[in-house]
């Protein structure tokens, strides 16, 4: 209390009364914490000072100043108390305390405590009420009785009175909304006029009642400066915390939604942002690393902004940890691009981290802070330069109660989709400047540069007729919608007005379908689902769209289904254009010819330092002296071969399916592809041109046999299952491929049905013994033929590959072998049945 | 909604119980009469404008707008296995609240509020269908008629009819 008096005394300028208190305070402090020995004298000399102070406090109410005058004797007096304090207090001391003290001094002490407090309490009581009295006061010199004024103007509001204000105001902005769409479009209704001014005031209620509502942002960030102290402590990093706009308000739902998400990004930034002081030193940094924290307004949106001036996202980590983590594959990540690299931070179940730290990497990932974003209806956004840090753009609505939202139709249904994740619309038909295609039965848009992928409303939501086709000639709109960094096209009907709607959310029962983010009543009265653009692209991935590398890789459990490869089709002397696996090609090169140059007798180039064997895809191909060829590169373990072509052509995702098996040297089949018959290159036959030694250090496997017999393929290395995945096709077998033993039990238990399996030896996890092992376990599968590749083929190894219950062990470098490893074992078993 | 002024034995006063009384709203759905205790009647409602909703369970037929309040529109004919709706047919929807929602069961037509003694509830016979059996508490062998006692709380729960 006499604190409280002390500091308002101080920020108004009453030096007197400050003085007073603050050095009561020092005594009473001191009392507190014990250093002091409480005295029926030090007691009194309180009281004093209390007696002081009131008379200071009157003085104040009749004058409203401080009186002229000094207080120089009692300062002195609690001066000598709280000098005295300290360990040099003695027990001489103690004692003659004690004595003047009566009998019970602790019980006595305690009363003249409270004692005083009461005092003091009684006293500003007094004063405020007769601040409060005197409304006349001029507020910045009479301290207390503006405190009493203010404090006369706030109540405490139970936040369940300001919810349902809320919800009845949102039933009131329905209800008016109702009422304006009756009378629009009639000017001479009596109702106009009360109308317009109903419809302001609703708007001005609902703004106020929204106000309430609203807190700054700061109170979020109330624990961040202690956590970012702790946090420099422990890792031993100095971090600077700077805090810009904290007066920003949102609405308090989203707030208590988003101050654990934002705890914990800011320490991740302190935690793997923040560089040690060495690295700091040795980058040329300031020691002190900075940890910036923004909040601003930005149409309804309120955009909060967490940089760190740190290392930025280490690729290289992030790439061998979504690898690791199985979040992505090897292939995936070599058609991604940075920016999509970075995003896999915010991929369930990752982390950096190198290792479990107190402070983050606990498996609480940026997924939950993604989640938790998200399911408010924000977006959290990435950019990292590597060595100047990161930003983290965190765009969340003001308000969860009432959005604005475009309302569309589908199949003679109407839906309402958040303003805040439409960017643009597009109208699409067959006349206009945008038209819908098809690429592989996933419609596309092509949207200035780029290639968005669409999601038809009504196949989504399995509304209206099952149409087969696209009818890409009717007209139709596209809701072209964000989450995140990925873009996509909602298909829709129509495209009506946009309108503020109250979000309410749906029946239990209806939770789990994950395209809805709520519903709500439209002015009309009719109700309309709210879709939820997340789900939607959810929903939308999984039923079409996907990149090439999914495809390729996703075709591991499809049981009969048509799987789709992407093929890289190109051109190489006359005849038929030629194409090999996407997921083979490590990428696309234009070479000067100038810069082929040949060794022991073979051309080869200067690659990213190393030297790379390249090979004619037509024999006979001369290389010009002038000019640019074109290659496709292959690369795996550090090595990559290049493979000189006429023309890339296009990339096409089709079913692959090899129908002549072709003798020429280099061609594992052909097929048709895009209505075209296709040389489908063998990729192997090149490789061991370049490098003869190409598949030794490596697991590979080859198939032959007559009839369509389904065959499980299990490596772990991407290459060499799309590698054997054509080859394996052209000898007749259905081949369904697994990336791991894991995956591949996983395959076996779901009920995939397999005459034979090769395994690969050597993979992480579940290797090929154990997998053999498993399968003689499972009745299933117990007469299954497995066989096993491995580069080791000593006579060791093949005891130990039969003893785990592989029926026949193949090298990888010998493909004949394995084609008549596998129709041996397939005829036995048709001998033994 | 009439109140018999008996006293005591109000223990069970939200199921319609008063004194040994039992007051229920009795409907049809495809013939067939059944009784909703009273008490959890919110509202009867003629036919009305349902909206669909894709994607949702086969027993939720839509939702509508009851004065301002999204109610869920659940068809108990899908629960019982009875065939659907002729189109024709005119609906009438039982408003009733579980869990703080509000839901509309579609039925045929509405009957009289019978109060019935507690005395003459019986048990469902164990032939009954079991999709029956699992919406119901038992029945009432009424003069001229059966009355199957419904329990919304099962009706409405949806986990387990998934389930079974």
């Amino acid at each position: 209390m006499v604190h409280t008096i002390k500091g308002t005394c101080g920020f108004l300028g009453l030096p007197r009364l400050g003085a007073v208190a603050h050095v009561a305070e020092d005594v009473l402090g001191k009392f507190r914490d014990g250093d002091l020995q409480v005295t029926p004298d030090s007691v009194t000399v309180i009281l004093e000072s209390l007696d002081c102070i009131k008379s200071l406090l009157g003085h104040l109410e009749e004058s409203e100043k401080e009186p002229e005058g000094s207080d120089e004797e009692i300062i002195a007096k609690l001066r000598a108390i709280a000098d005295s304090a300290g360990p040099e207090t003695t027990l001489d001391d103690m004692e003659a305390a004690f004595e003047a003290a009566s009998v019970k001094p602790q019980e006595e002490t305690m009363t003249s405590a409270q004692t005083v407090q009461a005092e003091l309490d009684k006293a500003v009581a007094d004063a405020k009420r007769e601040g409060a009295a005197k409304p006349a006061a001029a507020a910045t010199e009479a301290a207390l009785p503006a405190e009493s004024k203010i404090a006369n103007q706030n109540i405490r509001v139970g936040v369940d009175l300001l919810e349902h204000l809320m919800t009845m105001v949102s039933e009131l902005v329905l209800t008016r909304n109702q009422l304006l769409q009756m009378v629009r479009g009639q000017t001479d209704n009596e109702f106009a006029a009360p109308l317009n001014r109903l419809s302001h005031v609703t708007t001005e209620l609902q703004e106020g009642v929204m106000k309430t509502r609203m807190q700054p942002i700061g109170k979020a960030w109330a624990k961040l400066p202690r956590i970012i102290r702790d946090l420099s402590i422990e890792l031993d990093k100095k971090i600077n915390l700077k805090m810009i706009g904290e007066d920003t308000e949102l609405d308090r739902q989203v707030l208590e939604l988003i101050k654990d998400p934002l705890t914990h990004m800011v320490r991740n930034s302190a935690d793997h942002g923040i560089e040690s002081l060495e690295v700091r030193q040795a980058a040329g940094k300031p020691d002190i690393g900075t940890v910036t924290l923004k909040a601003y307004h930005e149409g309804g949106h309120i955009n909060i902004e967490l940089s760190d001036d740190g290392a930025g996202i280490n690729m290289e980590a992030v790439k061998k940890k979504a690898m690791d983590t199985g979040v992505v594959t090897e292939s995936q990540l070599e058609t991604m691009t940075d920016q999509q690299i970075q995003q896999l931070i915010f991929a369930p179940g990752f982390s950096t981290a190198a290792e479990v730290t107190s402070v983050s990497g606990r498996g609480v990932g940026m997924d939950v802070v993604k989640t938790n974003v998200e399911k408010i209806g924000g977006t959290v956004e990435l950019s990292s330069v590597a060595g100047e840090g990161s930003t983290f753009v965190i765009k969340i609505p003001l308000t969860l109660a009432i959005v604005s939202a475009l309302i569309v139709e589908a199949s003679d249904q109407r839906f309402a989709i958040p303003q805040i994740s439409v960017i643009e619309l597009v109208r699409a038909a067959g006349n206009a400047e945008h038209t819908v295609e098809m690429l592989n039965d996933a419609p596309v848009l092509r949207l200035r540069d780029r290639l968005l992928p669409l999601v038809s409303l009504s196949q989504v939501l399995r509304i209206g007729e099952e149409q087969g086709e696209f009818d890409n000639e009717s007209e139709t709109f596209i809701v072209v919608s964000q989450v995140g960094t990925y873009s996509f096209g909602i298909i829709v009907d129509r495209v009506f007005d946009t309108e503020e709607i109250v979000v309410k959310p749906v029946a239990p029962m209806m939770r789990d379908i994950g395209v809805f983010s709520g519903n709500t009543i439209l002015g009309d009265g009719s109700i309309v689902m709210i879709l939820d653009p997340n789900g939607l692209a959810a929903a939308g991935a999984k039923s079409s769209v996907g990149s090439a590398a999914d495809a390729v890789d996703e075709d591991t459990n499809a049981a009969g289904g048509e799987e789709t490869t992407a093929l890289l089709v190109f051109t190489s002397g006359a005849g038929a254009p030629r194409a090999v696996p996407l997921a083979l090609v490590a990428r696309l090169e234009e070479i000067e010819c100038k810069d082929i140059e040949i060794s022991d007798g073979k051309p080869v180039v200067q690659y990213r330092g190393q030297l790379m064997p390249l090979v004619h895809s037509q024999e006979g191909q001369t290389i010009e002296d002038e000019g640019k060829v074109s290659i496709v590169v292959f690369s795996e373990d550090n090595r990559s071969m290049g493979l000189i072509v006429d023309e890339i052509v296009d990339i096409v995702d089709d079913v692959l399916n090899i129908e002549i098996n072709a003798d020429q040297p280099g061609i594992a089949g052909s097929a048709i592809i895009d209505g075209k018959a296709t040389d489908i290159i063998d990729a192997g036959y090149y490789l061991t041109q370049a490098f003869t030694d190409w598949f030794q250090s490596k697991a590979t496997r080859q198939s032959a046999d007559g009839k369509s017999k389904r065959l499980l393929l299990v490596d772990d290395s991407p290459f060499f299952r799309n590698l054997l995945k054509p080859l394996l096709s052209a000898a007749g077998y259905d081949v369904t491929m697994a990336g791991s033993g894991d995956e591949a039990l996983a395959i076996l238990d779901s009920g995939g049905d397999f005459d034979i399996i090769v395994s690969d030896i050597e993979m992480p996890g579940t290797n090929g013994f154990d997998l053999a092992r498993a399968c003689r376990k499972d009745d299933r599968w117990k007469e299954t033929p497995i066989v096993a590749l491995s580069a080791h083929t000593t006579k060791l190894d093949f005891e130990r590959g039969r003893e785990a219950g592989f029926t026949d062990y193949v090298s990888k470098s010998d493909r004949d072998a394995l084609l008549s490893a596998l129709s041996q074992s397939l005829t036995m078993m048709g001998d033994a049945a | 909604m009439s109140t018999s002024n008996k006293s005591g034995g109000g223990d069970k006063i939200a199921e319609g119980k008063v004194g040994d009384q039992l007051e229920y709203v009795t409907m049809t759905i495809n013939g067939q009469w059944f009784g909703i205790p009273v008490l959890s009647v919110q509202d009867v409602l003629g036919p009305q404008k349902i909206a669909m909703i894709p994607l949702a369970p086969p027993e939720v037929a839509g939702s509508l707008n009851l004065r301002g309040r999204i109610v869920t529109a659940i068809d108990p004919r899908m629960r019982l296995g009875l065939p659907p709706r002729d189109e024709n047919e005119t609906v009438m929807s039982v408003v009733v609240e579980h869990l703080g929602e509000l839901y509309s069961l579609l039925i045929d037509q509405v009957g009289e509020v019978l109060k019935l003694p507690s005395s003459r509830f019986e048990q469902n016979p164990a032939s009954l269908d079991a999709r029956w059996r699992d919406i119901s508490t038992g029945l009432y062998r009424l003069d001229d008629r059966l009355l199957i006692v419904m329990d919304i709380e099962r009706l409405l729960n949806f986990d387990k009819s998934i389930a079974a």
